[in-house]
Protein backbone atom coordinates (compact mmCIF):
# COMPACT_ATOMS: atom_id res chain seq x y z
CA UNK A 1 0.00 0.00 0.00
CA UNK A 2 1.19 3.46 -0.87
CA UNK A 3 0.42 5.70 2.10
CA UNK A 4 0.69 9.45 2.46
CA UNK A 5 0.67 10.89 5.98
CA UNK A 6 -0.10 14.57 6.62
CA UNK A 7 2.28 15.67 9.39
CA UNK A 8 1.66 18.43 11.91
CA UNK A 9 4.49 19.73 14.05
CA UNK A 10 5.33 22.35 16.64
CA UNK A 11 8.79 23.73 17.52
CA UNK A 12 10.38 21.41 14.95
CA UNK A 13 8.86 18.36 16.68
CA UNK A 14 6.29 16.07 15.12
CA UNK A 15 3.03 16.20 17.11
CA UNK A 16 1.96 13.07 18.98
CA UNK A 17 -1.25 12.92 16.94
CA UNK A 18 0.85 12.71 13.75
CA UNK A 19 3.03 9.99 15.30
CA UNK A 20 -0.23 8.09 15.85
CA UNK A 21 -0.96 8.45 12.12
CA UNK A 22 2.53 7.14 11.27
CA UNK A 23 2.00 4.24 13.69
CA UNK A 24 -1.27 3.33 11.98
CA UNK A 25 0.36 2.93 8.55
CA UNK A 26 3.63 1.41 9.71
CA UNK A 27 4.05 -2.08 8.31
CA UNK A 28 6.42 -4.03 6.09
CA UNK A 29 4.21 -3.95 3.04
CA UNK A 30 3.60 -0.20 2.99
CA UNK A 31 5.47 2.61 1.34
CA UNK A 32 5.16 5.65 3.58
CA UNK A 33 5.52 9.16 2.27
CA UNK A 34 4.74 12.29 4.25
CA UNK A 35 3.92 15.93 3.70
CA UNK A 36 3.91 19.02 5.91
CA UNK A 37 3.35 22.71 5.33
CA UNK A 38 4.66 25.82 7.12
CA UNK A 39 7.98 27.35 8.18
CA UNK A 40 10.35 24.54 9.18
CA UNK A 41 8.30 21.85 7.43
CA UNK A 42 11.48 20.89 5.55
CA UNK A 43 13.35 20.27 8.83
CA UNK A 44 11.51 17.08 9.79
CA UNK A 45 13.39 14.55 7.67
CA UNK A 46 15.76 13.38 10.43
CA UNK A 47 12.82 12.35 12.60
CA UNK A 48 10.89 10.83 9.69
CA UNK A 49 13.77 8.54 8.71
CA UNK A 50 13.13 6.47 11.84
CA UNK A 51 9.61 5.82 10.54
CA UNK A 52 10.87 4.45 7.24
CA UNK A 53 9.65 7.48 5.30
CA UNK A 54 11.36 7.59 1.91
CA UNK A 55 10.10 10.91 0.66
CA UNK A 56 8.85 13.97 2.53
CA UNK A 57 7.09 16.77 0.68
CA UNK A 58 7.33 20.16 2.33
CA UNK A 59 6.23 23.69 1.61
CA UNK A 60 7.86 26.53 3.55
CA UNK A 61 6.43 29.53 1.72
CA UNK A 62 3.04 29.39 3.46
CA UNK A 63 3.12 30.02 7.17
CA UNK A 64 -0.23 31.57 7.98
CA UNK A 65 -3.09 29.12 7.99
CA UNK A 66 -5.29 29.32 4.91
CA UNK A 67 -7.53 26.40 3.96
CA UNK A 68 -7.24 27.07 0.24
CA UNK A 69 -3.43 27.19 0.17
CA UNK A 70 -3.13 24.16 2.47
CA UNK A 71 -5.53 22.19 0.31
CA UNK A 72 -3.74 23.20 -2.90
CA UNK A 73 -0.46 21.99 -1.38
CA UNK A 74 -1.95 18.60 -0.46
CA UNK A 75 -3.46 18.34 -3.95
CA UNK A 76 -0.04 18.92 -5.53
CA UNK A 77 1.51 16.23 -3.33
CA UNK A 78 -1.25 13.77 -4.26
CA UNK A 79 -0.66 14.37 -7.96
CA UNK A 80 3.01 13.42 -7.44
CA UNK A 81 2.57 10.52 -5.01
CA UNK A 82 -0.72 8.92 -6.15
CA UNK A 83 -1.43 7.43 -2.69
CA UNK A 84 -3.83 4.54 -2.04
CA UNK A 85 -4.50 5.93 1.40
CA UNK A 86 -4.01 9.32 3.05
CA UNK A 87 -3.86 9.49 6.83
CA UNK A 88 -4.22 12.69 8.85
CA UNK A 89 -5.45 13.80 12.27
CA UNK A 90 -9.16 14.36 12.78
CA UNK A 91 -8.85 17.94 14.05
CA UNK A 92 -9.75 21.44 12.86
CA UNK A 93 -7.05 21.44 10.17
CA UNK A 94 -7.75 17.95 8.85
CA UNK A 95 -11.50 18.53 8.82
CA UNK A 96 -10.97 21.87 7.05
CA UNK A 97 -8.85 20.57 4.16
CA UNK A 98 -9.49 16.91 3.42
CA UNK A 99 -13.22 16.96 2.55
CA UNK A 100 -12.29 19.26 -0.35
CA UNK A 101 -9.39 16.98 -1.30
CA UNK A 102 -11.77 14.00 -1.29
CA UNK A 103 -14.20 15.84 -3.55
CA UNK A 104 -11.47 16.94 -5.96
CA UNK A 105 -9.98 13.46 -6.34
CA UNK A 106 -13.21 11.44 -5.80
CA UNK A 107 -11.70 9.63 -2.83
CA UNK A 108 -13.55 7.88 0.00
CA UNK A 109 -13.44 10.00 3.16
CA UNK A 110 -13.94 9.26 6.83
CA UNK A 111 -13.18 11.36 9.93
CA UNK A 112 -13.05 10.54 13.66
CA UNK A 113 -11.64 7.05 13.20
CA UNK A 114 -10.84 5.32 16.50
CA UNK A 115 -9.63 1.92 15.30
CA UNK A 116 -7.71 1.10 12.15
CA UNK A 117 -6.03 -2.09 10.97
CA UNK A 118 -4.06 -1.90 7.75
CA UNK A 119 -2.12 -5.14 7.74
CA UNK A 120 -4.33 -7.23 5.50
CA UNK A 121 -7.69 -5.80 4.58
CA UNK A 122 -8.40 -2.29 5.70
CA UNK A 123 -10.48 -2.43 8.88
CA UNK A 124 -11.80 0.79 10.27
CA UNK A 125 -14.15 1.65 13.15
CA UNK A 126 -15.57 4.90 14.46
CA UNK A 127 -18.20 6.13 16.92
CA UNK A 128 -21.58 7.46 15.80
CA UNK A 129 -24.13 9.61 17.66
CA UNK A 130 -21.28 11.06 19.78
CA UNK A 131 -20.37 7.62 21.10
CA UNK A 132 -23.83 6.19 21.70
CA UNK A 133 -22.72 3.41 19.32
CA UNK A 134 -19.82 2.48 17.06
CA UNK A 135 -19.80 1.09 13.53
CA UNK A 136 -17.42 -0.46 11.08
CA UNK A 137 -16.57 1.71 8.08
CA UNK A 138 -16.85 -0.36 4.91
CA UNK A 139 -15.29 0.85 1.69
CA UNK A 140 -17.22 -0.39 -1.33
CA UNK A 141 -14.73 0.26 -4.13
CA UNK A 142 -11.00 0.56 -4.67
CA UNK A 143 -10.80 4.35 -4.94
CA UNK A 144 -8.22 6.09 -2.80
CA UNK A 145 -9.12 6.61 0.83
CA UNK A 146 -8.70 9.50 3.21
CA UNK A 147 -8.68 8.45 6.87
CA UNK A 148 -8.75 11.04 9.64
CA UNK A 149 -7.76 9.54 12.98
CA UNK A 150 -9.10 10.82 16.26
CA UNK A 151 -6.22 11.76 18.60
CA UNK A 152 -5.32 9.51 21.59
CA UNK A 153 -6.77 6.33 20.07
CA UNK A 154 -3.87 4.63 18.30
CA UNK A 155 -0.79 3.62 20.32
CA UNK A 156 2.45 5.11 19.12
CA UNK A 157 4.81 2.28 18.12
CA UNK A 158 8.57 2.49 18.37
CA UNK A 159 10.24 3.91 15.30
CA UNK A 160 13.59 2.25 14.79
CA UNK A 161 14.39 2.29 11.10
CA UNK A 162 17.26 4.22 9.61
CA UNK A 163 16.05 5.33 6.24
CA UNK A 164 17.37 8.51 4.69
CA UNK A 165 14.36 10.66 3.96
CA UNK A 166 14.53 12.80 0.86
CA UNK A 167 13.00 16.26 1.25
CA UNK A 168 11.09 17.46 -1.79
CA UNK A 169 10.19 21.14 -1.76
CA UNK A 170 6.81 22.08 -3.18
CA UNK A 171 6.06 25.67 -4.09
CA UNK A 172 2.75 27.00 -2.82
CA UNK A 173 0.42 27.87 -5.64
CA UNK A 174 -0.67 31.45 -6.18
CA UNK A 175 -3.85 32.28 -4.27
CA UNK A 176 -6.97 32.33 -6.45
CA UNK A 177 -8.19 35.62 -5.04
CA UNK A 178 -11.23 33.77 -3.71
CA UNK A 179 -10.02 33.75 -0.12
CA UNK A 180 -7.54 35.53 2.09
CA UNK A 181 -6.46 35.06 5.69
CA UNK A 182 -6.86 38.38 7.50
CA UNK A 183 -5.58 37.34 10.91
CA UNK A 184 -4.56 34.40 13.05
CA UNK A 185 -4.26 35.11 16.75
CA UNK A 186 -2.82 32.29 18.78
CA UNK A 187 -4.73 31.56 21.96
CA UNK A 188 -2.97 32.01 25.29
CA UNK A 189 -3.72 28.46 26.30
CA UNK A 190 -0.72 26.17 26.19
CA UNK A 191 -3.06 23.34 27.09
CA UNK A 192 -4.04 20.66 24.63
CA UNK A 193 -7.47 20.95 23.09
CA UNK A 194 -10.18 18.86 24.77
CA UNK A 195 -10.21 16.47 21.82
CA UNK A 196 -6.49 15.77 22.24
CA UNK A 197 -6.17 15.98 26.02
CA UNK A 198 -4.93 13.04 28.13
CA UNK A 199 -6.63 14.41 31.25
CA UNK A 200 -9.77 16.54 31.46
CA UNK A 201 -11.31 18.29 34.46
CA UNK A 202 -14.94 19.15 33.63
CA UNK A 203 -17.38 21.16 35.69
CA UNK A 204 -21.14 21.58 35.72
CA UNK A 205 -23.92 23.43 37.43
CA UNK A 206 -22.84 22.04 40.80
CA UNK A 207 -20.11 24.70 40.79
CA UNK A 208 -22.90 27.21 41.49
CA UNK A 209 -21.28 30.21 39.78
CA UNK A 210 -18.81 31.09 37.04
CA UNK A 211 -16.08 32.27 39.45
CA UNK A 212 -15.89 28.82 41.00
CA UNK A 213 -14.36 27.41 37.81
CA UNK A 214 -11.14 28.66 39.41
CA UNK A 215 -11.32 25.51 41.58
CA UNK A 216 -11.14 23.42 38.42
CA UNK A 217 -8.25 25.41 36.96
CA UNK A 218 -6.40 24.90 40.27
CA UNK A 219 -7.05 21.16 40.07
CA UNK A 220 -6.09 21.05 36.39
CA UNK A 221 -2.66 22.60 37.05
CA UNK A 222 -0.93 19.69 38.86
CA UNK A 223 -2.63 17.22 36.48
CA UNK A 224 -1.61 19.21 33.39
CA UNK A 225 -5.26 18.77 32.42
CA UNK A 226 -7.54 20.67 30.07
CA UNK A 227 -10.69 22.19 31.57
CA UNK A 228 -14.08 21.23 30.12
CA UNK A 229 -17.70 21.92 30.97
CA UNK A 230 -21.26 20.67 30.68
CA UNK A 231 -23.75 22.25 28.31
CA UNK A 232 -25.73 23.71 31.22
CA UNK A 233 -22.92 26.04 32.28
CA UNK A 234 -22.03 26.96 28.69
CA UNK A 235 -25.66 27.99 28.15
CA UNK A 236 -25.45 30.02 31.37
CA UNK A 237 -22.51 31.87 29.83
CA UNK A 238 -20.01 30.82 32.53
CA UNK A 239 -17.52 29.42 30.01
CA UNK A 240 -17.21 29.55 26.18
CA UNK A 241 -18.73 26.88 23.93
CA UNK A 242 -15.23 25.66 23.00
CA UNK A 243 -15.10 24.04 26.46
CA UNK A 244 -18.36 22.09 26.07
CA UNK A 245 -18.17 18.29 26.23
CA UNK A 246 -21.16 16.46 24.79
CA UNK A 247 -23.18 15.75 21.69
CA UNK A 248 -23.46 19.43 20.75
CA UNK A 249 -19.94 20.11 21.98
CA UNK A 250 -16.78 18.04 21.84
CA UNK A 251 -16.47 14.29 21.92
CA UNK A 252 -13.50 13.45 24.12
CA UNK A 253 -11.40 10.38 24.87
CA UNK A 254 -8.87 11.12 27.63
CA UNK A 255 -7.21 8.56 29.90
CA UNK A 256 -8.67 10.34 32.90
CA UNK A 257 -11.87 12.40 33.04
CA UNK A 258 -13.09 14.27 36.12
CA UNK A 259 -16.82 15.11 36.14
CA UNK A 260 -17.29 17.61 38.94
CA UNK A 261 -20.76 18.85 39.80
CA UNK A 262 -22.08 17.30 36.60
CA UNK A 263 -25.23 15.20 37.00
CA UNK A 264 -24.80 13.42 33.64
CA UNK A 265 -27.33 14.29 30.93
CA UNK A 266 -27.42 11.69 28.13
CA UNK A 267 -25.69 14.10 25.70
CA UNK A 268 -22.82 14.67 28.14
CA UNK A 269 -22.45 10.95 28.90
CA UNK A 270 -22.22 10.29 25.15
CA UNK A 271 -19.57 12.96 24.62
CA UNK A 272 -17.33 11.61 27.40
CA UNK A 273 -17.98 7.90 26.75
CA UNK A 274 -14.56 7.39 25.15
CA UNK A 275 -12.81 8.23 28.46
CA UNK A 276 -10.80 5.34 29.90
CA UNK A 277 -11.23 6.30 33.57
CA UNK A 278 -13.94 8.58 34.92
CA UNK A 279 -13.95 10.16 38.39
CA UNK A 280 -17.29 11.68 39.41
CA UNK A 281 -17.66 14.09 42.32
CA UNK A 282 -21.28 14.95 43.07
CA UNK A 283 -23.43 15.59 46.11
CA UNK A 284 -26.31 13.48 44.74
CA UNK A 285 -25.53 9.78 45.01
CA UNK A 286 -28.35 9.05 42.53
CA UNK A 287 -26.86 11.28 39.79
CA UNK A 288 -26.68 9.35 36.46
CA UNK A 289 -22.99 10.28 36.13
CA UNK A 290 -22.09 7.56 38.67
CA UNK A 291 -23.43 4.85 36.34
CA UNK A 292 -20.78 5.80 33.78
CA UNK A 293 -17.93 6.40 36.22
CA UNK A 294 -15.01 4.30 37.41
CA UNK A 295 -14.67 6.01 40.78
CA UNK A 296 -17.38 7.92 42.59
CA UNK A 297 -17.08 10.44 45.42
CA UNK A 298 -20.37 11.52 46.94
CA UNK A 299 -19.96 14.77 48.82
CA UNK A 300 -19.51 18.52 48.68
CA UNK A 301 -17.23 19.37 45.77
CA UNK A 302 -16.24 22.61 47.52
CA UNK A 303 -14.70 20.47 50.29
CA UNK A 304 -13.34 17.61 48.18
CA UNK A 305 -11.75 19.46 45.24
CA UNK A 306 -9.36 21.69 47.26
CA UNK A 307 -8.21 18.64 49.28
CA UNK A 308 -7.63 16.73 46.04
CA UNK A 309 -5.71 19.65 44.51
CA UNK A 310 -3.40 19.88 47.53
CA UNK A 311 -2.85 16.12 47.55
CA UNK A 312 -1.94 16.08 43.84
CA UNK A 313 0.45 19.01 44.32
CA UNK A 314 2.26 17.06 47.03
CA UNK A 315 2.91 14.04 44.78
CA UNK B 1 -29.33 37.28 -4.10
CA UNK B 2 -30.13 33.61 -3.68
CA UNK B 3 -28.96 31.86 -0.50
CA UNK B 4 -29.02 28.12 0.00
CA UNK B 5 -29.10 26.67 3.52
CA UNK B 6 -28.20 22.98 3.72
CA UNK B 7 -30.09 21.20 6.47
CA UNK B 8 -30.11 17.67 7.80
CA UNK B 9 -32.51 15.84 10.07
CA UNK B 10 -30.93 13.98 12.98
CA UNK B 11 -32.25 12.04 15.98
CA UNK B 12 -32.90 14.38 18.90
CA UNK B 13 -29.94 14.41 21.32
CA UNK B 14 -32.15 12.81 24.01
CA UNK B 15 -32.47 9.70 21.83
CA UNK B 16 -31.32 6.41 23.29
CA UNK B 17 -29.78 4.61 20.34
CA UNK B 18 -31.01 1.04 19.73
CA UNK B 19 -29.74 -1.20 16.95
CA UNK B 20 -31.69 -3.15 14.36
CA UNK B 21 -31.81 -6.93 14.93
CA UNK B 22 -29.10 -7.51 12.29
CA UNK B 23 -26.92 -4.71 13.78
CA UNK B 24 -26.54 -3.08 10.37
CA UNK B 25 -28.12 0.17 11.44
CA UNK B 26 -30.02 1.97 14.17
CA UNK B 27 -33.62 1.12 14.96
CA UNK B 28 -35.68 4.18 13.94
CA UNK B 29 -38.66 3.15 16.08
CA UNK B 30 -39.58 5.96 18.45
CA UNK B 31 -36.77 8.24 17.24
CA UNK B 32 -37.75 11.92 17.30
CA UNK B 33 -36.20 13.67 14.28
CA UNK B 34 -35.09 17.28 14.59
CA UNK B 35 -33.13 19.76 12.51
CA UNK B 36 -29.43 19.31 13.25
CA UNK B 37 -28.77 21.94 15.97
CA UNK B 38 -25.84 23.54 14.09
CA UNK B 39 -28.02 23.94 10.98
CA UNK B 40 -30.32 26.20 13.00
CA UNK B 41 -27.47 28.73 13.27
CA UNK B 42 -27.11 28.56 9.47
CA UNK B 43 -30.86 29.11 8.97
CA UNK B 44 -30.80 32.07 11.36
CA UNK B 45 -27.78 33.56 9.55
CA UNK B 46 -29.62 33.37 6.21
CA UNK B 47 -32.81 34.94 7.60
CA UNK B 48 -30.85 37.77 9.22
CA UNK B 49 -29.07 38.45 5.92
CA UNK B 50 -32.44 38.55 4.18
CA UNK B 51 -33.82 40.97 6.79
CA UNK B 52 -30.83 43.29 6.34
CA UNK B 53 -30.70 43.27 2.53
CA UNK B 54 -33.11 43.75 -0.39
CA UNK B 55 -33.98 41.09 -2.94
CA UNK B 56 -32.80 38.04 -1.03
CA UNK B 57 -34.36 34.62 -1.53
CA UNK B 58 -33.48 31.98 1.05
CA UNK B 59 -33.91 28.35 0.03
CA UNK B 60 -33.55 25.40 2.40
CA UNK B 61 -32.11 22.32 0.72
CA UNK B 62 -31.96 18.78 2.05
CA UNK B 63 -31.44 15.19 0.93
CA UNK B 64 -33.63 12.46 2.42
CA UNK B 65 -36.97 10.64 2.38
CA UNK B 66 -39.82 13.09 1.86
CA UNK B 67 -42.14 11.52 4.44
CA UNK B 68 -39.58 12.26 7.15
CA UNK B 69 -37.64 15.36 6.13
CA UNK B 70 -40.69 17.38 5.07
CA UNK B 71 -41.08 18.44 8.71
CA UNK B 72 -37.57 19.87 8.85
CA UNK B 73 -38.23 21.94 5.73
CA UNK B 74 -41.54 23.20 7.18
CA UNK B 75 -39.74 24.22 10.38
CA UNK B 76 -37.07 26.10 8.42
CA UNK B 77 -39.76 27.86 6.37
CA UNK B 78 -41.70 28.67 9.54
CA UNK B 79 -38.56 30.38 10.88
CA UNK B 80 -38.49 32.57 7.75
CA UNK B 81 -36.90 30.62 4.90
CA UNK B 82 -38.73 31.41 1.60
CA UNK B 83 -38.90 28.02 -0.09
CA UNK B 84 -37.35 24.55 -0.15
CA UNK B 85 -35.57 22.19 -2.46
CA UNK B 86 -35.84 18.51 -1.58
CA UNK B 87 -33.71 15.75 -3.04
CA UNK B 88 -36.16 12.96 -2.29
CA UNK B 89 -34.45 9.60 -1.70
CA UNK B 90 -34.60 6.67 0.72
CA UNK B 91 -31.00 5.72 -0.06
CA UNK B 92 -28.30 6.01 2.63
CA UNK B 93 -25.79 8.13 0.73
CA UNK B 94 -22.21 8.76 1.81
CA UNK B 95 -20.84 12.28 2.25
CA UNK B 96 -19.46 12.64 -1.28
CA UNK B 97 -22.61 11.36 -3.00
CA UNK B 98 -24.72 13.69 -0.83
CA UNK B 99 -22.47 16.62 -1.76
CA UNK B 100 -22.71 15.70 -5.45
CA UNK B 101 -26.52 15.60 -5.25
CA UNK B 102 -26.61 18.99 -3.50
CA UNK B 103 -24.12 20.50 -5.96
CA UNK B 104 -26.10 19.35 -8.99
CA UNK B 105 -29.38 20.52 -7.47
CA UNK B 106 -27.95 23.98 -6.66
CA UNK B 107 -26.27 24.36 -10.07
CA UNK B 108 -29.56 23.56 -11.79
CA UNK B 109 -31.18 26.48 -9.96
CA UNK B 110 -28.81 29.05 -11.48
CA UNK B 111 -26.99 31.90 -9.75
CA UNK B 112 -26.44 32.03 -5.99
CA UNK B 113 -24.49 34.26 -3.62
CA UNK B 114 -24.06 32.26 -0.44
CA UNK B 115 -24.34 28.68 0.82
CA UNK B 116 -24.74 28.03 4.54
CA UNK B 117 -24.63 24.83 6.60
CA UNK B 118 -24.02 23.70 10.17
CA UNK B 119 -20.37 22.94 11.03
CA UNK B 120 -21.27 19.27 11.50
CA UNK B 121 -24.28 17.03 11.94
CA UNK B 122 -24.48 15.56 15.42
CA UNK B 123 -25.46 12.08 14.21
CA UNK B 124 -22.36 10.99 12.29
CA UNK B 125 -20.10 13.97 13.04
CA UNK B 126 -18.35 13.29 9.71
CA UNK B 127 -18.37 17.05 8.99
CA UNK B 128 -17.58 16.64 5.30
CA UNK B 129 -20.61 17.43 3.14
CA UNK B 130 -20.47 21.26 3.26
CA UNK B 131 -16.79 21.50 2.28
CA UNK B 132 -17.14 18.80 -0.38
CA UNK B 133 -20.06 20.82 -1.72
CA UNK B 134 -17.93 23.99 -1.73
CA UNK B 135 -15.26 22.16 -3.72
CA UNK B 136 -17.80 20.82 -6.24
CA UNK B 137 -19.32 24.32 -6.62
CA UNK B 138 -15.83 25.85 -6.97
CA UNK B 139 -16.36 28.37 -4.17
CA UNK B 140 -14.21 29.26 -1.13
CA UNK B 141 -15.25 28.31 2.39
CA UNK B 142 -14.80 29.18 6.02
CA UNK B 143 -15.76 26.52 8.55
CA UNK B 144 -16.75 26.54 12.24
CA UNK B 145 -17.64 30.22 11.93
CA UNK B 146 -18.89 32.28 14.87
CA UNK B 147 -18.90 35.76 13.33
CA UNK B 148 -19.65 37.21 9.88
CA UNK B 149 -19.56 40.62 8.27
CA UNK B 150 -20.76 41.23 4.71
CA UNK B 151 -19.58 44.02 2.42
CA UNK B 152 -19.87 44.48 -1.36
CA UNK B 153 -19.27 41.01 -2.70
CA UNK B 154 -17.22 39.70 0.23
CA UNK B 155 -17.77 38.09 3.61
CA UNK B 156 -15.35 38.27 6.51
CA UNK B 157 -15.74 35.15 8.65
CA UNK B 158 -14.24 34.66 12.10
CA UNK B 159 -13.77 31.44 14.00
CA UNK B 160 -12.24 30.17 17.22
CA UNK B 161 -10.39 26.89 17.06
CA UNK B 162 -8.29 24.62 19.24
CA UNK B 163 -6.41 26.29 22.08
CA UNK B 164 -8.44 29.50 21.82
CA UNK B 165 -6.80 30.54 18.54
CA UNK B 166 -8.95 32.95 16.53
CA UNK B 167 -8.79 33.27 12.75
CA UNK B 168 -10.40 35.66 10.29
CA UNK B 169 -10.84 34.96 6.60
CA UNK B 170 -12.11 37.22 3.82
CA UNK B 171 -13.97 35.30 1.13
CA UNK B 172 -15.26 36.45 -2.24
CA UNK B 173 -18.95 35.63 -2.71
CA UNK B 174 -20.36 33.18 -3.58
CA UNK B 175 -18.90 31.33 -0.62
CA UNK B 176 -19.69 28.51 1.81
CA UNK B 177 -19.95 29.28 5.52
CA UNK B 178 -20.39 26.51 8.10
CA UNK B 179 -21.92 27.77 11.32
CA UNK B 180 -20.79 27.14 14.88
CA UNK B 181 -22.71 27.79 18.07
CA UNK B 182 -22.22 31.44 18.96
CA UNK B 183 -22.81 32.79 15.44
CA UNK B 184 -26.28 33.94 16.51
CA UNK B 185 -29.28 32.86 18.56
CA UNK B 186 -31.73 30.96 16.36
CA UNK B 187 -35.32 32.18 16.64
CA UNK B 188 -38.30 29.96 17.34
CA UNK B 189 -40.92 29.64 14.64
CA UNK B 190 -43.87 31.94 15.37
CA UNK B 191 -47.46 30.78 15.00
CA UNK B 192 -48.07 33.02 11.92
CA UNK B 193 -44.73 31.70 10.60
CA UNK B 194 -45.95 28.13 10.97
CA UNK B 195 -49.21 28.98 9.13
CA UNK B 196 -47.32 30.72 6.32
CA UNK B 197 -44.86 27.85 5.94
CA UNK B 198 -47.64 25.52 4.84
CA UNK B 199 -48.16 27.63 1.73
CA UNK B 200 -44.48 27.99 0.84
CA UNK B 201 -43.26 25.90 -2.10
CA UNK B 202 -41.21 22.70 -1.74
CA UNK B 203 -39.61 21.73 -5.03
CA UNK B 204 -38.85 18.03 -5.30
CA UNK B 205 -36.14 16.37 -7.38
CA UNK B 206 -34.89 12.78 -7.50
CA UNK B 207 -31.36 11.38 -7.65
CA UNK B 208 -32.15 10.36 -11.23
CA UNK B 209 -33.01 13.96 -12.14
CA UNK B 210 -29.60 14.97 -10.79
CA UNK B 211 -27.67 12.18 -12.50
CA UNK B 212 -26.59 10.62 -9.19
CA UNK B 213 -26.23 6.84 -9.03
CA UNK B 214 -26.25 5.00 -5.71
CA UNK B 215 -23.54 2.72 -7.16
CA UNK B 216 -21.10 5.60 -6.66
CA UNK B 217 -21.42 5.33 -2.86
CA UNK B 218 -17.91 4.58 -1.58
CA UNK B 219 -18.42 4.40 2.17
CA UNK B 220 -20.97 2.53 4.29
CA UNK B 221 -21.47 2.00 8.00
CA UNK B 222 -21.90 -1.68 8.91
CA UNK B 223 -21.77 -3.92 12.00
CA UNK B 224 -22.99 -1.42 14.56
CA UNK B 225 -22.14 -2.04 18.22
CA UNK B 226 -23.38 -0.50 21.45
CA UNK B 227 -20.66 0.43 23.94
CA UNK B 228 -19.71 -2.29 26.41
CA UNK B 229 -21.36 -1.92 29.81
CA UNK B 230 -19.04 -0.28 32.30
CA UNK B 231 -18.28 -2.25 35.46
CA UNK B 232 -20.05 -0.81 38.52
CA UNK B 233 -18.63 2.45 39.81
CA UNK B 234 -16.39 2.13 42.90
CA UNK B 235 -17.91 4.45 45.50
CA UNK B 236 -15.34 5.93 47.88
CA UNK B 237 -16.63 6.80 51.34
CA UNK B 238 -15.43 8.60 54.45
CA UNK B 239 -14.30 12.17 55.04
CA UNK B 240 -13.13 14.28 52.07
CA UNK B 241 -9.53 13.44 53.14
CA UNK B 242 -10.31 9.70 53.20
CA UNK B 243 -12.03 9.88 49.82
CA UNK B 244 -9.14 11.81 48.25
CA UNK B 245 -6.46 9.48 49.69
CA UNK B 246 -8.34 6.42 48.45
CA UNK B 247 -8.90 7.99 45.02
CA UNK B 248 -5.27 8.97 44.51
CA UNK B 249 -4.17 5.47 45.55
CA UNK B 250 -6.56 3.88 43.03
CA UNK B 251 -5.54 6.27 40.25
CA UNK B 252 -1.89 5.40 40.91
CA UNK B 253 -2.11 1.67 41.52
CA UNK B 254 -5.25 0.43 39.76
CA UNK B 255 -5.90 2.84 36.87
CA UNK B 256 -2.18 3.73 36.62
CA UNK B 257 -2.91 7.19 35.27
CA UNK B 258 -1.00 9.32 37.79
Amino acid sequence: MNALVFIEYKDNKIKKSSLECLSAVKGDSHTIQTCAIGAGSDQLTAALGAWGVTKHYSCTDVDTYNPELYKNFVAKVIEQTKPDVIVATSNNVGRDIFPRVAAQFSMAYMSDITEVEMDSDLEVKRPLYAGKCTAQVTFTDDSGKILLLRPNQISVVEASESVTTENIAIAAGAPSGQSETLSVEKGESEKLDLTEAETIVSGGRGLKEAENFKLLHDLAAPLNATVGASRAVVDLGWVPHSLQVGQTGKTVAPSLYFAIGISGAIQHLAGMSGSKNVVAINKDEKAPIFQKSTYGLVGDLFEIVPVLTEKLKSL
Amino acid sequence: MRIFVCIKQVPDTETRIKLTSDSQGIDPTGVKWVINPYDEFAIEEAIRFKEANDDVQVTAITVGPKARVNNALLTAMAMGVDDSLLVNTDAALDALTTAQALANAIKAEGEFGLVLAGKLAIDGNVSAVPLMLAELLGIPHASVVNSTEYSDGFVTAGREIEGGTTEKFKLRLPAMITANKGLNKPRFASLPGIMKAKKKPIKEVSLDDLGIKTESIKVKFTNFELPAEKPACKMLGGSPEDQVNELVKLLQEEAKVL
